[in-house]
């Protein structure tokens, strides 16, 4: 029993942990340009897919290396080309702009290598268990989860160190000023997409490693990932982190009681936190409006 | 063209249409049932409008009461009471009784967090009657019944094999529906819905309950979305976990705003455009899906008025 529901706990960081790369992501285009990024699960599978293709030319390292990096570079060319126009008008037209773009991505990428699933090899010593009595515990799983950490602490370098990070973070408070300013929002914008993109892009990845490749891959990750950001706050990244990773554990736990409610439980979390804290967990009062 | 937009004129027109539409359809090439079809995903659309449009509250989780509406009549025909108005009122009852529960959680929220939450709600019973199989079907839907004829005691209409009838039933349901969100809009309450959307906080300061508002337009909003999804089952006799599921929902908004979500009937004209197209790419393609993806990035970039709003701002020029 012990072993099941440590089996499942860790099962829910791990997916905890792709609930968090790309509820980031989301985050991070959300807070500075007000965009829902309906797509983002669209980019996750052309990251997986880009990976897929690369790894015969550049092995499984190359691929996780080039792969986000050109998912990164086609979101920072649909940004440049269609989401720059919805800036500014009724949140309405974005999300249907990128709600459009997601049918294009899940439609192309299944028209493109076929609906059935593929497989995805990574190197096989990375795929052996690490001891014999946690058997779910394979090198891959842990490479996994540690990556997630580095990046996710690359992430907070990024905004707490560079000139980069810094116009992002004042842009999500005051994109006017910072305007005045004399930085160049539209850039400014078109690189935190890019940002976004590439987190998404990573997430697809490893996604692609630990469930072979299918054109669904993005679709089902992308509402946990909206559920995380409104658990978690919204306008914070420490909270739409910690929300993701709550509502991977929560649903690896419920897994062992209540399999077939597991994917529901994150939702009853969602309205428990809408009900006491409007705001979330670690959302300041007043951005809800 | 004045004449043409002249209030009057169109509505008399419109209704015209739509009483003699089992007759004429053939004539262009459709079927009695696509119009069925148009009519029932019309009427969801306008009923989101009045939410979207006159509210000023965007919705990206409408589905999820459309769903509730459909599974509703669809159980309890199975399942409970063998009867057609029966099924539609219950799933009229669930759709809205849901949505009033999450509208209280949700009407603090504005704007794109309105919409996150609202989709991400929209999921719970999607994922429900995904996985409580020996109920709902499953992924499978829920199959294994059918619409029965209404008895009204002196005659009985049989809707279930007469296309016409069942066309026209839909029809009633939807003047009636139509009828009380045009008549809502007009009255007082309606006057208000459009000042929260104009100016929220000036109506704030008016002394107007926001909350309530928007919670009672939410709730009028689902209450005849979650009636066009029991319709919607009865044309099929078939729930569709589809009919729950987000893209459904995306579905809707498209509708509202391809006809022209500040106009009364833009949204109806938006779902004829819609399901035609719909129709005619899935006969066409496998790939209708990316179609629609297109159609809607086309949409925005370049149509976000809607045919009604072109027409009138070409009028009014």
């Amino acid at each position: 029993m012990t072993q099941l529901i440590l089996y499942n706990v860790f099962n829910g960081l791990i997916i905890g942990a792709f609930y968090a790369l790309m509820a980031l992501g989301l985050s991070l285009i959300l807070n500075l340009s007000g965009v829902i990024n309906f797509a983002h699960g669209g980019f996750l599978a052309v990251g997986a897919y880009l990976a897929y293709t690369l790894m015969p030319h550049v092995g499984f390292w190359g691929a996780l290396i080039l792969a986000p990096f050109l998912t990164a570079l086609i979101g920072i060319a649909v940004e440049r080309f269609l989401i720059r126009r919805v800036y500014g008008r009724d949140p309405l037209y974005s999300l249907l702009l990128t709600f459009g773009l997601a049918f294009i991505f899940e439609d192309g990428t299944r028209y493109i290598y076929g609906p059935q699933t593929l497989p995805f090899s990574v190197p096989d010593w990375l795929n052996r268990p690490l001891s014999s009595q946690y058997f779910f515990l394979t090198g891959y799983r842990l490479f996994m989860v540690l990556l997630v950490i580095a990046v996710v602490i690359g992430l907070f370098l990024i905004l707490s160190r560079t000139r980069l990070g810094m116009r992002i973070r004042a842009g999500t408070g005051d994109l006017e000023t910072v305007s005045v300013l004399g930085v160049n929002v539209r850039i400014l914008r078109n690189l935190n997409f890019g940002l976004g993109i590439y987190l998404a892009g990573l997430a697809g990845v490893l996604a692609a490693g630990m469930l072979g490749l299918q054109p669904t891959i993005g679709t089902s990750l992308i509402m946990p990932s909206f559920v995380a950001i409104i658990i978690g706050g919204l306008g914070s990244l420490p909270g739409t982190l910690l929300g993701g990773i709550l509502i991977g554990v929560a649903s690896g736990i419920t897994g062992v009681f209540l399999p077939s409610a597991s994917e529901a439980v994150i939702y009853v979390m969602m309205a428990l936190v809408l009900l006491i804290r409007p705001q979330g967990l670690l959302g300041e009062e007043g951005r809800v409006q | 063209m004045k004449a043409l937009y002249n209030k009057r004129t169109g509505d008399i027109l419109v209704w015209l249409l739509l009483l003699t539409m089992p007759y004429w359809i053939r004539w262009v090439g459709g079927y009695t049932s696509l119009g069925t079809r148009v009519l029932v995903l019309g009427l969801a659309a306008m009923s989101l409008n009045f939410l979207l449009g006159f509210t000023g509250v965007l919705s990206f989780g409408h589905a999820a009461y459309f769903g509730l509406g459909a599974y509703g009549a669809g159980m309890t025909i199975k399942y409970l009471v063998p009867s057609t108005p029966v099924g539609i009122l219950v799933g009229v009852l669930v759709g809205t009784v849901a949505a009033g529960v999450v509208g209280a959680l949700i009407v603090r929220l504005r704007g794109v967090y309105f919409a996150m939450v609202t989709i991400a709600f929209g999921q719970v019973f999607y994922f429900i009657a995904f996985r409580w199989n020996a109920v709902t079907g499953g992924d499978d839907g829920l199959s294994g019944w059918k619409r029965l004829p209404i008895n009204l005691g002196f005659h009985t209409v049989d809707i279930l094999n007469n296309d016409k009838a069942f066309y026209f039933l839909v029809l009633a349901c939807f003047a009636v529906s139509v009828g009380i969100m045009a008549a809502l809009l007009r009255s007082p309450f309606g006057r208000t819905l459009l000042a929260i959307r104009e100016n929220e906080r000036r109506a704030r300061f008016l002394g107007i309950p926001i909350e309530r508002h928007i919670w009672l337009s939410w709730l009028i909003s689902c209450l005849f979305v979650s009636l066009s999804g029991a319709l919607y089952a009865l044309l099929n006799n078939f729930s569709d976990p589809h009919n729950l599921h987000w893209s459904q929902s995306g579905d809707f908004v498209i509708m509202a705003v391809l006809g022209g979500m500040r106009s009364f009937w833009g949204p109806l004209i938006g779902a004829a455009i819609f399901v035609i197209l719909q129709d005619y790419l899935s006969s066409l393609t496998d790939n209708w899906q990316s179609f629609i993806g297109l159609f809607f990035v086309l949409v925005v970039l370049f149509f976000p008025r809607g045919v009604l709003g072109i027409i009138k701002r070409k009028v009014t020029q």
